[in-house]
């Protein structure tokens, strides 16, 4: 019972007062550089109200200033360690806007440096998804391993994390010397040791138990709430823009979506590592396949002008979808140009799956949704 | 393209127009154009199709009509979800253009397709967000997955969504207290 307090300084009591609220964030490392304001009520989280911006660069404004090529380099940073990715759509729209037709082979090594790209990104990510699960052996490994993937990319692109290396036209340089070998070697490498990581981590009982039936979302939510990535693939819906839009040589590829039913925690982090696999694959595949001599580069007109429309072009990225919609207007730079980002969209599950979950279940739920605050704030 | 000359022809009153855009082209994107037809057989003289492109369409109406043109398409096109929402200011022709980017998980027939639907909201020259003209209706209760984008819009163009449950800021800062930073007349320094 509450101690009865003199006239004058009573608090007034309301049906709230056992309700606490929060700050997680914008420097608590649990939740990235955003913050959620969460409402408990003992360690149940009653309602979160997601905040980002934090990180908030203005790219879309700062795009209306440069034109088509010097965009590339600042265009990439949202997202630096899936950098490919983030340019891959861009890339797309100004060729399909300045009517480009791409060499055959700068294809083929387009999807190669995407694959590699995205599977050093979510090495990347689940790294931090088993440190904050409390796993360190799982922060250490991925951090390790995604070292050789990076060396990969920086030998075909010379930069670690921000590459620059999609161009309209293609790529900047072909392949070094005996790159092929290094990465078939590299890649069946790390494919040896995925499996490892399924025993260590996936099918830890501790971590099955912190990340079962944690923030299930149905599939019917997962569709009304325009999610997408892994979150949309592990409520059961079986969408992936390299199958459904096949662009450049994915069409020739044997892609496979990974699909999960359950729609909980555990679903939509074992989604990534099913995908992680897949890139193996394709890339494989893509080595296989591609011509093994040829042009990567079509040299542009300096100052290329768009026409008088506007395109929409979206890829796969680490995190989902990603759009790129330009509108032109006769003019060397976009009149306006908007990223749609897999994390952006999937902000909206924040406030969904975090009611009514535990406090402690916030972690598992948070990085279990692939959200990566700086692509959302762009 | 064609969508200059529908820029142009805008602040007219909108009339039926033929669906002529894509018709030089060797090839017309067959399900595309079906798609398009059947959206201004029903609403023939309040929308108007920008253009037609392999697994693209645009559609442009007024905002009087877009509750009623989005229901259509969510409950007999398939549409189900919003991929983006874009605001486009437009200060030679006092409009700020909102273009929501729809897709569809559901029906396999539109999983490659996007559709476009934009519409235009009255610009003002000394923005007051939420209090002055530049308003929409908000498309929140036909496709929930617009929420944020439609909140990232409001405060990036000043475009008040009205029947929006929550028109905050999101990514700006609280004391954010200059002109939306998305319009065309707010300049980045130095440049």
């Amino acid at each position: 019972m509450a101690v009865q307090l003199p006239p004058g300084v009573q608090l007034s009591k309301t049906e709230d007062d056992k309700i606490m609220t929060l700050n997680v964030g914008p420097q608590h490392p649990g939740s990235g550089h955003m913050r959620l304001i969460i409402k408990v009520d003992g360690d149940r989280i009653v309602s979160c109200d997601p905040d980002p911006g934090y990180v908030h660069r203005g790219e879309e404004k700062m795009a209306e200033y440069r034109n088509y090529i010097t965009n590339i380099p600042h265009l990439e940073r949202p997202v630096i360690h899936d950098s490919c990715n983030i340019l891959y759509p861009y890339v797309l729209a100004v060729e399909e806007l300045l009517g480009i037709e791409v060499p055959e082979r700068a294809k083929y090594v387009r999807v190669i440096a995407s694959e590699l790209n995205r599977f050093s990104y979510i090495l990347y990510w689940l790294a931090i998804y088993g440190i904050f699960l409390g796993h360190s052996t799982m922060f250490m490994w991925p951090a390790g391993d995604r070292e050789l993937a990076i060396d990969l990319l920086d030998k075909l692109t010379g930069a670690r994390v921000t590459h620059a290396y999609f161009v309209p036209g293609g790529i900047r340089n072909d392949f070094p010397a005996n790159f092929e070998d290094v990465c078939i070697r590299q890649v069946n490498y790390l494919e040896k040791r995925l499996k490892e990581y399924a025993a260590i981590f996936y099918d830890n009982p501790i971590l099955i138990s912190r990340t079962k039936d944690a923030g299930v979302l149905s599939r019917q939510d997962a569709i009304r709430l325009g999610t997408t990535g892994s979150v949309l693939r592990a409520s059961g819906v079986d969408f992936d823009i390299r199958t459904k839009e096949p662009y450049d040589a994915y069409e020739e590829l044997d892609v496979h979506t990974n699909v999960l039913k359950k729609g909980d925690s555990y679903d939509r982090s074992k989604i990534p590592w099913l995908d992680m696999l897949e890139s193996c694959n394709i890339i494989k595949q893509a080595l296989e396949k591609m011509p093994k001599s040829g042009s990567v580069r079509v040299k542009l007109k300096p100052n290329p002008k768009g026409g008088n429309e506007e395109v929409y072009k979206r890829v796969e990225s680490g995190r989902g979808a990603l759009g790129v919609y330009i509108v032109s207007r006769s003019k060397p730079e976009p009149y306006r140009l908007k990223l749609s980002v897999g994390s952006f969209r999937n902000l909206i599950c924040m406030p969904y799956l975090l009611k009514g979950e535990k406090l402690g279940n916030m972690p598992a739920v948070y990085w279990g949704l692939n959200y990566w605050p700086v692509e959302a704030d762009r | 393209m064609s969508s200059e000359k529908s820029n142009d022809t805008e602040t007219k009153p909108v009339a039926k127009k033929e669906i002529t855009p894509a018709e030089p082209q060797d090839e017309l994107p067959k399900f595309e154009k079906n798609l398009s037809n059947k959206i201004t057989e029903k609403f023939s003289s309040n929308t108007e199709i920008t253009f037609v492109k392999p697994d693209r369409i645009g559609i442009k109406v007024k905002k009087e009509n877009i509750k009623e043109v989005a229901t259509y398409i969510r409950d007999e096109l398939n549409f189900d979800h919003a991929e983006s929402v874009t605001g486009v200011d437009y200060p030679d022709e006092k409009e700020i253009e909102v273009v929501y980017h729809l897709g569809s998980y559901t029906d396999p027939q539109l999983e490659r397709k996007i559709l476009s639907l934009a519409t235009r909201a009255p610009r003002e020259d000394a923005p007051n967000p939420g209090k002055d003209s530049t308003r929409l209706p908000s498309l929140r209760d036909i496709f929930y997955s617009v929420e944020f984008h439609e909140r990232e819009c409001f405060e990036m163009l000043g475009v008040y969504f009205e029947g929006h449950p929550d028109n905050r800021r999101l990514l700006l800062p609280e004391d954010w207290a200059d002109i939306p930073p998305m319009r065309k007349d707010f300049a980045i320094k130095g440049r």
